[in-house]
């Protein structure tokens, strides 16, 4: 016996609503769970002081310190490369075995557990370069890691601004140049920011990577040759060697705290540099 | 400059996409500060041949063209020619009406911004530019604002603004009007037959009344070929060739 339709659209409609439903109640409940444990860690000492006795006791502030320099050395680096790259393919180049390439590779490498990126940062910048394990070894590892997801979001980002700019932009005399920083970019400039926001969102999650090539020093890096431990990491260190998990749990939920606000603050200047044009 | 001299003059152009022909062996002359309307049916290579005009064909990789377009008496095909320079000399008008994201005033600006004009001039052009077009009076308390917020037919005033920013010789029209309501359309047609005193203007039509109304000469193309080119009352009233009175009357098209 087959259902009506009015049945089949009636199991539909609840099959949807409740996958929508268990996905966002699991993540609000992860989230509450470790707000709720950690929040009450965070206070102005736990901000502003470096980590005693293996974290015992005394704040996080060198390992903020250090999340923070690791991912913006990896962003400066890895966006202007990642954007030059989506460029070429999209407006510089006709589809060929070069652009297969290239988005075979990019798609490779964004399948790699990061670990691997971490050997690599390890044996090449670490050991190879000699830049020891250091903010700028660490840096310059997780720019590799997050190139593919750069290069993917600014690629599709730039094939979406429709066609028309370009023509208008030539037929008003522009040069390529012209037209792609001042019609193509602006207008792609969401879909890349978005691809960033992913991007810093992983660095700042990143443990394997970081741990092989930034190290796990536990004091203010000094320098970007200085090792250093990121939140992510220390947040690992705590809660695998049971130092403190009232510590671990203030960590990570400062760790959100921080995605979120990175989140909203890089939203608002995009927002605010494409609203003159909406 | 002398009444009636030919503007452009296209010998013998031929237009292919790959394998497929859009234009074949067309021989049309443009007269100056006039507005010639080329029409025909869909896929007659009519955006195609404006197009040409001002080498935005030059974009698709595989486009060939064969033949001459002399523009004063140059050969804009010739490989001495700035292409930019050239876009600047011929405007265009698209069948959508496209703003960039961007301001009014950004909009227009950015043909004089690209042509490195100074930021004195920028202003004095766009402010020019919007009064030629008839959108001055409309827009000039919110210059700042986003121009995607215009109506479609101020959107597309704003594109023939946008043209005349470059202080063009030539503007080519493809169907503007074809997205937008009849007052609209009234209201760019007016613009363009006083326009024509200083410029000389091609348009692709988007209906034969359009053409009728509006051009001083018109031209027929079917399949890639003009079939007959003269006055526009001549063309409408007395076709010489059978194929272009049947499409006049509606007989197919």
């Amino acid at each position: 016996m087959k259902a009506s339709p009015k049945t089949t659209q009636r199991i539909a409609k609840v099959l949807i609503w409740s996958s929508a439903v268990l996905v966002i109640v699991i993540l609000l409940a992860i989230i509450f769970y470790i707000l709720i444990k950690g929040i009450p860690q965070i206070n102005w000492q736990f901000l502003t002081e470096i980590p005693r006795n293996m974290g015992r006791s005394g704040g996080i502030s060198s390992t903020i310190v250090g999340t923070l320099l690791l991912t913006l050395v990896a962003v400066i680096i890895a966006t202007p490369f990642g954007i030059g790259t989506a460029f070429y393919l999209t407006e510089y180049t006709r589809e060929g075995r070069i652009t297969r390439i290239i988005r075979f590779s990019a798609e490779s490498l964004a399948g790699i557990p990061s670990i691997v990126y971490g050997l690599f940062g390890y044996i090449f910048f670490v050991t190879y370069l000699h830049l020891g394990g250091s903010v700028l070894s660490g840096g310059l590892t997780l720019a590799i890691m997050i190139l593919p997801t750069i290069i993917r979001t600014s690629e599709e980002s730039i094939r979406a601004v429709p066609r028309l700019y370009r023509e208008v932009c030539f037929s008003l005399g522009g040069t390529k140049w012209q037209t792609i920083t001042r019609a193509v970019f602006p207008s792609a400039l969401p879909g890349i920011a978005n691809g960033i926001i992913l991007s810093i969102g992983r660095c700042v999650a990143e443990t394997a990577a970081v741990i092989l090539t930034a190290g796990s020093a536990l004091r203010m890096p000094g320098s970007l040759l200085s090792p250093t431990r990121t939140m992510a990491v220390h947040f690992y260190i705590l809660a695998r060697e049971g130092i403190s998990m009232e510590k671990a749990f203030g960590t990570a939920a400062l760790l959100i705290i921080l995605i979120f606000l990175i989140n909203v603050v890089f939203n608002m200047l995009v927002n605010r540099y494409v609203a003159k044009g909406r | 400059m002398e009444m009636n001299q030919s503007k452009i003059v296209i010998k013998n152009l031929n237009f292919s996409y790959k394998e497929k022909l859009a234009i074949r062996g067309l021989n049309l002359e443009v007269p100056a500060n006039e507005i010639l309307a080329v029409f025909g049916p869909a896929n007659s290579g009519i955006t195609t041949l404006l197009r040409s005009l001002n080498r935005l064909g030059d974009l698709i990789p595989e486009a060939r063209v064969e033949g001459e377009i002399l523009i004063d008496g140059k050969n804009i095909y010739a490989p001495d020619v700035n292409v930019t320079e050239l876009r600047r000399r011929v405007g265009m008008v698209f069948d959508v009406p496209t703003t960039l994201p961007m301001s009014i005033f950004d909009n227009i600006a950015l043909g004089p911004r690209m042509g490195k004009r100074s930021k004195v001039a920028v202003t004095e052009m766009v402010e020019n530019a919007l009064r030629m077009a008839a959108l001055w009076d409309e827009v000039k308390d919110r210059l700042n604002t986003p121009a995607a917020r215009l109506s479609g037919g101020q959107q597309q005033r704003l594109c023939i603004a946008r043209v005349l920013a470059l202080e063009p010789e030539v503007i080519l029209l493809d169907r503007p009007c074809s997205a937008l309501d009849p007052v609209s359309t009234a209201k760019i047609e007016d613009s363009l037959r006083e326009l024509k005193e200083h410029f000389t203007i091609i348009i692709a039509p988007h209906t034969v009344q359009q053409a009728a109304r509006l051009a001083d000469k018109a031209a027929f193309i079917l399949m890639g070929s003009l079939i007959e080119t003269g006055p526009v009352e001549k063309i409408f009233a007395d076709p010489k060739d059978k194929r272009t009175s049947d499409y006049i009357t509606g007989r197919f098209g």
